[in-house]
């Protein structure tokens, strides 16, 4: 087409900067991480991998992102649901209150939390008769995970089940369905796959924290340092490889997360035609 | 006005679900928020969030985070275009590798553009012998890590718009006699605008509030380098919660002023496309 050869050299031109950006911007930050990695040999980067606090943060990230995928799992679903299958006052108010923590700055979030349960919170007596802490510990650190991934999966279920309709709920409801039976065998099948996107995520973003964590967390080696606290700490202490190589294996995750976000895509797009 | 009721069962579970885990997750926090602020005596406020070192703090996080946002448009733009509109091998590839700043964790993406970027680093090295520009530890740095961290949102924003424009629109101007530089700017950039304000928007929003990938590049020079985020938390550790609560509220209302400015614009827009205006 004429249109298309006019544009070769334009074509040309926008290609070459597309990858010199990202190569610069996005590819060389990860091949960095990965050569000052192994820059001292394989023995090395396995010693800075399995360091006991090495190991303790990672099992701590892994805590606090299963928490969050959980919850926000059951709230994204039940408030994913609840706007899109009924009408009700407070809709609009309710989609802001839900969208808020992600347009927070991650240090105003790990604030409030602070502001609500530190010491001069009229919660904190209430808490700490029960033996409960918060804030410097485990529990705000979880927090504050669910706080700054709360928005992501049911952001991802809302359009779909827009686009659905509520057409075949009601038909199910009408011939005498319960809640539950109608969510299984009605409306999951169709959100299983945007279900599945949000979860990855979520687990993305949890996993990797930094700000809000930074605020709630007491930093403390091997109780209340996440995987991303703990390569804080090697930097600054200048052990530079130990924190590329525990980056390492936040950046390997990152790669996987691309990945099955590409494959749940296309998967989701293929059950999309074969239902048309 | 009367609504009509859903037949679907389930009304009370999910409403109870999802308020139940609002309140706890963001519903009382707010409040707390609020009681707080509301006990902050005026003077003090005033005094905190005026100080020198604090309005410099909003100056270096505003402006490079505008700077970086502008530069995401254009290369957002870029980006969206050839991802949208040509063939070329790799494509799949960068369409994936563009979601990395949402995946990389901001602390680690920090580390790594810090150390690319000093005197004595891959990219740095090259920058400061051939130009003598220092870009780690400068405001330079600031924007960079934040081009990095906002890229995504434009793309995102401005790549299904592209996707749904005819390209029967363009083929009639071509026909008409329009070069390829007048159909883009008559044709398809009056489409995408509303998406590019919203990813400049969106992006603009995230930067003013990022810590993670920017403490590690910026240095913290006070009245140099020092972004107002990193100011709360300086505060934070000091345990002055009034003083971080302070520089955190003026944070909260550019956000707002940001992300409403982004709402009108989007509101009119669709007006004018829906004939209404």
């Amino acid at each position: 087409m004429e249109l298309r050869k006019e544009n070769k050299a334009l074509k040309t031109i926008l290609i070459i900067i597309s990858f010199l950006f990202l190569g610069i911007f996005l590819i060389l930050p990860l091949i960095y991480i990965l050569v000052t990695a192994f820059r001292y040999g394989i023995s090395e980067y396995i010693n800075a991998v399995t360091d006991e606090y090495a190991i303790k943060a990672a099992l701590l990230t892994l805590e606090a992102t299963l928490f969050a995928v959980v919850i926000n799992t059951l709230f994204g679903i039940a408030a994913a649901w609840l706007i899109t299958k009924y009408a009700f006052k407070g809709k609009k108010l309710l989609s802001t209150f839900i969208d808020l923590p992600v347009t927070v700055s991650p240090i105003i979030a790990g604030l409030i939390y602070v502001l609500t349960f530190g010491r001069q919170s009229f919660l904190y007596p209430i808490l700490d008769s029960y033996g409960i802490q918060i804030i410097f510990a485990v529990p705000g650190i979880v927090l504050a995970t669910i706080f700054v991934t709360f928005p992501f999966i049911s952001r991802e279920l809302i359009p779909v089940l827009t686009a659905q309709g509520s057409d075949e709920e009601e038909a199910a409801a009408l011939m005498g369905a319960g809640t539950f039976h109608i969510f299984k065998k009605v409306t999951f099948p169709h959100i299983k796959w945007a279900l599945l996107y949000g979860v990855v995520l979520c687990t993305a973003r949890a996993m990797g924290e930094f700000g809000a964590v930074s605020v709630l967390s007491g930093h403390l080696r091997g109780k209340t340092n996440t995987l991303p606290l703990y390569i804080e700490l090697l930097y600054q202490g200048y052990d530079f490889t130990g924190a590329f190589a525990a980056s390492s294996i936040l950046v390997v995750l990152a790669i996987v997360v691309l990945i099955l976000r590409l494959v749940i895509e296309k998967k989701g797009k293929k059950e999309l035609d074969l239902n048309k | 006005m009367k609504k009509r009721k859903s037949v679907i069962p389930g009304f009370g579970i999910s409403l109870g679900i999802t308020i139940t885990i609002l309140s706890i997750v963001v519903l009382i926090p707010l409040c707390s928020l609020v009681v707080f602020s509301a006990k902050l005596s005026f003077s003090e406020f005033v005094y905190t969030v005026t100080r020198p070192r604090v309005l410099s703090g909003y100056f270096v996080s505003i402006s490079t985070a505008f700077i970086a946002s502008l530069i995401n448009v254009v290369m957002g733009l870029i980006l969206a275009f050839v991802l949208v509109r040509y063939d070329f091998k790799g494509k799949k590839f960068i369409d994936g590798i563009i979601e990395l700043p949402f995946a990389l964790p901001t602390a680690v993406a920090g580390i790594s553009l810090t150390h690319l970027t000093t005197t004595n680093g891959w990219v740095g090295s090259i920058l400061y012998k051939l130009f003598g520009v220092k870009i780690a530890y400068t405001r330079i740095g600031i924007t960079i890590a934040l081009i990095f961290i906002g890229i995504p949102f434009v793309v995102r924003s401005v790549q299904p718009v592209l996707e749904k424009i005819d390209i029967q629109y363009e083929e009639a101007a071509f026909i008409l006699g329009a070069n390829s530089r007048t159909t883009f700017f008559k044709v398809i950039f009056p489409e995408i605008l509303p998406a590019i304000i919203s990813g400049f928007t969106l992006a603009f929003a995230r930067s003013i509030g990022e810590y993670g990938s920017v403490v590690f590049i910026a240095g913290n020079t006070p009245y140099e380098t020092e972004i107002a985020p990193l100011l709360i938390m300086s505060e934070l550790q000091e345990y002055d919660y009034s003083a971080a609560t302070s520089i955190a509220l003026v944070m909260l209302a550019i956000a707002v002023v940001i992300l409403s400015v982004n709402a009108i614009v989007q509101s009119i827009v669709s007006r004018r496309v829906n004939g209404l205006a």
